[in-house]
């Protein structure tokens, strides 16, 4: 069999240019065409949602502000060592004066202080206090310096003060890492902190802990809803469902107000334990602002997280194979654990690792119902960005409990797919 | 499987220690109420019991026995609590006559596998006590708000008067402070103004990117999607941290040098926010609609001579028209929820339902609190409604199980 039509050369399309190069051009068109719907959306992700989140991940490393104010001051230190067990000399008083002059016109001096107060205490109120007398210096006639300034504060006068200077003139800096994991950078390197200063790990732990705690009653409340969902007929497992869906649908906030008034001392529960006598009315149950509120709380929220998951996987289960495993002399027992269990796992991993992810950044629900005992890592967060102000440690806590999600997120995403997403 | 097994009478030696130990659970709790629970345990026990018998062994009349029951139960309970007592002594008298004959008459038996042990049986029903317990565990917070925000008191718990519904234990006075009260109905408008503007964009820009993501050769698909999804995935505190450092400079530049005024350029940097957080669940419920969606429509519309913008205005659109719904119900749902964003990016003008509530649940706490999330259950359960029923239409309209 011969083909007539094109004994040699490439095959043509209708209007003369050679196929493969026609088809190539449409493909080229078509992914034009979808690029050009996906980009709106795109670049306004990118722009409004990525880059933002970037440039928070670098505000943990930036550290500008130090070299920025006092850059002939940075300059000199760079000759002095900390290590000699001397002070600076007179030039690096001198620079300092010609620095703090601009820096009080411009007004940054007392944003300095506050920065380096984040890693000695005292240096807010030293930089403000000595600001007032600098001003009045003349960095070109009044010099020599050393003495006027250790006369104003005598911390001018410690090796400590200028230490910290030195340390933390660096521009991208891993002092805010080292904080987030209890050390502080100090001029002989990384160092841990002080004993009653260390808080920052235990509260990762705490999050962690009460993470896994929460998606465990997730799964071994979720477990047994799911199966009877999976296993009623349809109709009266539509009705259950809405049982699942409602909480699901309702305010976060709602459901948070509803627990504070369920666990509160005067609360819902208590009342009803004192009415039925089980608990003696000045010895009511203390169930919330401490862990035991954040974690049955966040349960409650969480549950149709793991639920729907697992009823997803759930229904996929043959109810034969049960039925095959009895016949063949399984005990209800091994039946369930060696053939259903295995089918549902998936199912707890999608759901258990949703939970997870979703418990360790949550923020409102501690903060109403856990107390002091209860809150979270996100918790801290948020003090450090309206409260302390200290938005590089905020940054760099950020940054670890991102980082955590990321592995997670990823993890899910080899286990389930993310495009296996299924809401409502 | 109805009616498979052939169901018999059982002996009372076993009906008259269940029920007897059924009585003497509520027993207890009488009991410990008044005094002495090991005395409520057995007066309970006996007193079920002894109506047992006497139903099964002297009456014998199933009807007649009801209402002796649920009399003597009801008096009991009234003695003890008052108008609640004898609400509960009703259900529970009726709750032991049917337990008594359900045991007696075997009918537990009546809709199961005719081969199933005694221990299997009993694990069936503990089974569904125990998934019972979890489906109360997850309604009650949800039920007890909503009579709680009738209180006349400005307590967060029920009062004796409620208890004994009295109708003075109820007003509606929490409502009207949430439609007088400026600060409340303030939020509520903050609200209604910004989740919609912010569904808006996160729908129209959300469809496009779906039905783009949804052509067969999209370069670098798998990432584009990460990308689109992480709003959701990454932790609001951080997403807030990150728009808050974003929005305060944009806003900055808005209101320097473009001259804008502050409240609006407010209210942008909030919707533009939440436009982001709604964004993922467009791309999911849209992308799960069009995976149904049969390609060769379009391409015979095309073939008729339709242009693509009528293409898909005629035909793409009614088709997935139900997943771009409920895709903006949860974008709406999502920003009329959101707090945490909107704490950090918004300031006191653009103040949100939500965030009223927030603030009422930390500080000063006041039972409007129970009205506004009474109505919000209320609104969630119209959306809960709606997005249900447009799942079983597309399902139908794609000739999927009609679920």
């Amino acid at each position: 069999m011969t083909d007539a039509s094109k004994p040699d050369g490439p095959m043509l399309a209708a209007d003369g240019t050679p196929l493969k190069k026609s088809l190539a051009r449409a493909l080229r068109l078509q992914k034009m065409r979808a690029l050009a719907l996906i980009a709106p959306l795109l670049i306004f992700v990118l722009v409004s949602f990525i880059i933002p989140i970037g440039s928070m991940l670098f505000r943990s490393v930036e550290n500008s502000m130090v070299s920025e104010t006092i850059p002939l001051t940075v300059a000199e230190l760079q000759n002095w060592d900390a290590q000699s067990g001397e002070l600076p000399n007179e030039t690096v008083y001198a620079a300092f004066v010609s620095d703090m002059v601009v820096a009080i016109e411009a007004k940054r001096h007392t944003r300095l202080g506050s920065r380096l107060n984040y890693e000695q205490t005292g240096m807010s109120s030293l930089f403000r206090k000595s600001g007032r007398q600098i001003r009045r210096l003349d960095p070109a006639t009044d010099g020599p310096f050393k003495e006027q300034l250790i006369d104003i504060d005598k911390k001018w006068g410690e090796i400590g003060t200028w230490a910290t200077i030195k340390t933390h003139s660096v521009d991208i800096t891993n002092g805010y890492f080292l904080n987030a994991i209890d050390m502080q950078r100090t001029p002989d390197g990384a160092m841990s902190q002080p004993e009653d200063k260390r808080i920052l790990i235990k509260l990762f732990q705490r999050t962690l802990i009460m993470s896994m705690i929460i998606t465990v009653s997730c799964i071994v409340l979720g477990y047994p809803v799911a199966w009877i969902l999976a296993n009623l007929p349809m109709r009266q497992a539509n009705v259950l469902m809405i049982l699942v869906l409602l909480p699901f649908w309702t305010s976060l906030l709602v459901r948070t107000s509803a627990w504070k008034v369920m666990l509160q001392q005067q609360g819902v529960i208590n009342e009803v334990l004192v009415w039925v006598g089980l608990v003696a009315d000045d010895a009511r149950l203390v169930m919330i602002n401490n862990q035991f509120g954040t974690v049955v709380a966040m349960t409650h929220i969480l549950l149709p997280f793991m639920i729907l998951p697992m009823y997803s996987v759930m229904q996929t289960i043959q109810p034969t194979y049960l039925r095959a495993a009895k016949s063949m002399g399984a005990t209800n027992w091994t039946a369930f654990w060696r053939v259903y269990f295995p089918l549902s796992v998936p199912g707890i991993g999608a759901g258990s690792i949703l939970v997870f992810i979703l418990s360790i950044g949550y923020y409102i629900t501690p903060e109403i119902v856990g107390g002091t005992k209860g809150v979270f890592i996100s918790n801290r967060i948020a003090y450090h960005i309206s409260s302390s102000l200290n938005w590089g440690l905020a940054a760099a806590l950020g940054t670890i409990l991102l980082a955590v999600v990321l592995v997670l997120y990823w993890a899910y995403d080899k286990i389930v797919g993310i495009d296996n997403v299924k809401l409502g | 499987m109805a009616a498979l097994t052939p169901i018999s009478r059982k002996p009372l030696s076993l009906v008259i220690p269940c029920i007897a130990a059924a009585g003497g659970f509520l027993g207890l709790f009488v009991g410990t109420a008044n005094g002495s629970g090991f005395l409520g345990i057995l007066i309970g026990a006996a007193l079920v019991a002894a109506m047992g018998w006497f139903f099964i062994t002297v009456l014998k009349n199933e009807n007649l026995s009801k209402w002796i029951s649920i009399a003597v139960v009801a008096v009991l309970g009234f003695y003890f609590g008052g108008i609640p007592g004898l609400i509960l002594g009703v259900i529970f008298g009726k709750l032991f006559h049917w337990f008594t004959y359900w045991l007696y008459e075997g009918r537990y038996r009546a809709r199961l596998l005719p081969y199933l042990t005694p221990g299997q049986v009993l694990w069936h029903y503990g089974f569904r006590v125990i998934c019972g317990a979890i489906f109360v565990f997850l309604i009650t917070p949800i039920l007890v708000v909503m009579p709680l925000s009738f209180n006349a008191q400005d307590f967060f718990t029920f009062t004796p008067e409620m208890l004994r519904f009295d109708p003075a234990g109820y007003s509606l006075k929490h409502y009207q402070d949430f439609f007088t009260n400026n600060e409340w109905q303030r939020s509520f408008k903050n609200s209604l103004i910004i989740a919609p503007i912010a569904t808006v964009i996160s729908v129209s820009l959300g469809t496009l990117a779906a039905i783009g993501l949804s052509q067969s050769h999209v370069p670098g698909r798998r990432a584009i999607m990460a990308i689109m999804i992480s709003p959701m995935i990454v932790p609001l505190i951080i997403s807030a941290t990150g728009m808050f450092f974003f929005y305060s400079d944009i806003g900055n530049w808005l209101e320097g040098t473009l001259g804008l005024p502050k409240t609006f350029v407010g209210y942008i940097k909030v919707v533009l926010a939440h436009a982001v957080l709604g964004i993922p669940f467009v791309i999911i419920t849209v992308t799960a609609t069009l995976v149904g969606f049969d390609r060769s429509l379009t391409r015979a519309a095309a073939n008729m001579g339709a242009d693509p913008v009528t293409t898909f205005f005629r035909v793409q659109m009614p088709l997935i028209l139900p997943g771009v719904i409920s895709g903006g119900l949860f974008a709406f749902i999502t920003s009329f929820d959101e707090v945490v964003v909107v704490l950090f990016v918004g300031s006191a003008s653009q103040k949100t339902l939500p965030w009223q509530m927030f603030t009422g649940l930390r500080e000063q706490i006041s039972p409007t609190i129970l009205a506004v999330a009474t109505i919000l259950v209320v609104i969630s359960i119209a959306l809960l409604t709606t997005v249900e029923l447009l799942r079983r239409r597309s399902e139908r309209l794609r000739g999927l199980s009609p679920g």
